[in-house]
């Protein structure tokens, strides 16, 4: 299982850096000009030497190189230094936004946390909600409860994020009136500081909405898989053979079949983390959440580079980290599949 | 597989057999009629309502639905049900197109992949690295870059829908390519192919005649997920503003637009946003469908 590991992270290297190269490349075909708002009555020559100090005229390949160095070996240092104090990092440059002139990374620490709070209690509410639903409609297959199941979660990873949000502000901000217990902000309120019971309540109700769209679709699909891994596992022999050795039906069903049918599942779940975050770009964009995926766009809107480049290749490394864990999950879960 | 070898008296089609089998899915029945409604509608509608979606009549803006307007109009007074029926054309074709791209990279990826062990190994490492990519930022930037070019070389509305098109096709083949080469796989240690050979087959025929017909069911399948897909993530980018220019409509677009309206006419999303789902609705329960109707085990029954 080590030497599995191990060799899955080495071959995670080169995929890293074919993902960095086609973003770099990409990137590097861009018709934006950093330069563009700087006023005409600026001499080229100095326009020239603003270039430079951005980076921009040494060769592509120098240039790839160096935000690699930034990317791996510089802001590892800054959060060395922010930890322990010390100073790796002092006086090198690091990835630098061209929208607001200060280190890409620390915008990213800074919206964070919002995307991990709507994301990630989005993805466990999901996780919580299909599991069961899946349990349940695989057992009595073909019951009314099935039927509804299915045609809910059909519904669920039909209809997309962008019409559930709209349409729950559409039901909870503007037709229920604002003074009701049943209304809900529809824009979320980063300012807010959870210091007492009101202002706990005040973010739960504006979490609610976001985490629940996310949430339906997630826990549509994983419903899906949950109940067809639960289906595999109950016609095999082990089961009959557990139910002919006389265990309660509550055992047979909750311990030797949901365990097994969870080994698929959870590499399901694990694979879909990175999804989810591509997802909460258009979330956090109609609930007005101001994490990751909100100033990705913006970035993209305003051509900062740098901005662009550096989130879009954390994305890929959530991406491949993820996949990592999937396959190692895996293997520990099912003896059966090591790969060694 | 029925016996086709005399073609005098062939009985039954194939074909007969699945359309048999899917007509005992109800769900997938029902979405089907929606689907082609819809399908004919885009298509025929601007026949039948000869409104002109860029019209725009001033004084006829903002008003709910009524006799001479049914959607409404938006806040140019333009008729939405028009630009529901412009806008469903280009979604329904980006869709299809994008699925047509994405499938054809895939059956070509995948056969090639699993017909040639020498290139097997760099192509399957290629979709490997493909299916690491983030997608949906990729596709943003993308958008981002190559609007500006390809909207002068083709004019706004053909250059956005050259790059949609692309984009989304090629950065939805792998899921094709994996399927249809596991069965490519399997299907070339079968004695056909054994017995085909012997007689001196060519490779492109071999791939055309042999094992293209008998991956087909599994592409079927991964075109209607497709269709779904790329209707999807067209609408995603002209929701976040990255799609079509603002005065061609397309659904995503149109949901865009009357998100800016939504505390005075909450109604005017509904038209883009219904529509939208039950497209994707229906195309994900005919896949659903086609499915069970393709898988023989299940047929026979």
């Amino acid at each position: 299982m080590l030497t599995f590991t191990i060799r899955r992270l080495l071959l995670a290297v080169p995929t890293l850096l074919f993902i960095a190269l086609v973003i770099f490349a990409l990137l590097k075909l861009a018709p934006g000009d950093p330069m563009a708002q700087v006023p005409l009555t600026v001499p080229p020559e100095v326009k020239e030497k603003m270039r430079e100090a951005l980076g921009l005229g040494q060769p592509n390949h120098v240039q790839f190189y160096k935000w690699m160095v930034q990317f791996f070996v510089i802001e590892p240092q800054v959060i060395i230094d922010h930890i322990f104090g010390t100073s790796f990092a002092e006086g090198k440059l690091r990835v630098i936004s061209w929208q607001t002139r200060s280190p890409v990374m620390d915008i990213i620490w800074q919206r964070m946390p919002q995307t991990l709070w709507v994301v990630g209690l989005s993805y466990v509410v999901a996780v919580i909600i299909a599991v069961p639903i899946g349990v349940i409609s695989a057992y009595r297959q073909y019951s009314w409860f099935d039927q509804i199941g299915t045609f809910v979660s059909m519904i669920g990873f039909s209809v997309p994020t962008f019409f559930t949000g709209v349409l729950l502000i559409v039901i909870f901000s503007v037709l229920i009136p604002t003074g009701s217990f049943f209304w809900l902000p529809s824009i979320y309120d980063t300012t807010l500081v959870v210091d007492s019971w009101e202002t706990l309540g005040k973010q739960i109700r504006q979490m609610i909405m976001p985490v629940f769209v996310l949430a339906l679709y997630n826990a549509a699909q994983i419903s899906r898989f949950m109940r067809a891994s639960m289906l595999d596992n109950l016609n095999q022999d082990y089961v009959r053979t557990a139910r002919a050795k006389g265990l309660t039906e509550k055992s047979v069903v909750l311990v030797h079949v949901l365990r097994n049918s969870m080994i698929p599942v959870v590499t399901v779940i694990a694979l879909g983390v990175p999804t989810i975050f591509g997802g909460s770009l258009i979330t956090e964009q109609i609930f007005k959440v101001n994490g990751i995926g909100q100033l990705l766009i913006t970035a993209i809107q305003a051509n900062d580079l740098p901005m662009v480049q550096t989130i879009t290749f954390i994305f890929a490394i959530l991406i491949v980290v993820f996949n990592l864990i999937a396959d190692i999950l895996y293997g520990i879960l099912d003896p059966r599949i090591r790969y060694d | 597989m029925t016996d086709t070898a005399e073609p005098t008296k062939a009985p039954r089609n194939q074909w007969w057999d699945i359309w048999g089998q899917f007509r005992t899915h109800k769900g997938a029945m029902i979405c089907l009629v929606i689907f082609v409604t819809i399908l004919l509608g885009v298509a025929f509608g601007q026949f039948l309502w000869s409104i002109d979606p860029t019209y725009i009549d001033i004084r006829a803006r903002n008003q709910g639905p009524n006799l001479s307007h049914p959607f409404g109009t938006d806040q140019l007074g333009r008729d939405t049900l028009a630009r529901m029926i412009k806008g469903g054309q280009t979604s329904l074709a980006v869709g299809l197109v994008a699925m047509l791209l994405a499938l054809f990279l895939g059956a070509f990826v995948g056969v090639v992949s699993g017909y040639f062990k020498r290139l097997d190994g760099p192509l399957m490492r290629l979709t490997d690295l493909f299916l690491a990519l983030p997608l949906l930022p990729l596709l943003l930037v993308m958008v981002m870059l190559f609007r500006q070019p390809l909207s002068a070389a083709f004019g706004p509305e053909t250059g956005i829908f050259i790059l949609m098109v692309c984009a989304i096709g090629i950065t939805s083949w792998m899921p094709t390519a994996r399927i249809v080469r596991g069965d490519v796989l399997a299907l070339k240690e079968r004695e056909f192919i054994l017995s085909a050979r012997s007689i001196g087959t060519s490779n492109t025929k071999m791939i055309l005649r042999h094992l293209l017909p008998n991956v087909m069911s599994p592409i079927m399948v991964s075109a209607t997920l497709g269709i779904a897909n790329a209707i999807i993530t067209e609408s995603a980018l002209s929701f976040l503003g990255l799609g079509f220019p603002p005065d061609f409509p397309t659904w995503g677009r149109l949901l865009f637009d009357s998100v800016d309206y939504l505390q005075q006419y909450p109604e005017r999303v509904m038209w883009p946003g219904v529509a939208i789902s039950l497209t994707v609705l229906s195309v994900n329960y005919i896949g659903d469908g086609l499915r069970d109707a393709l898988d023989p085990r299940i047929r026979g029954r």
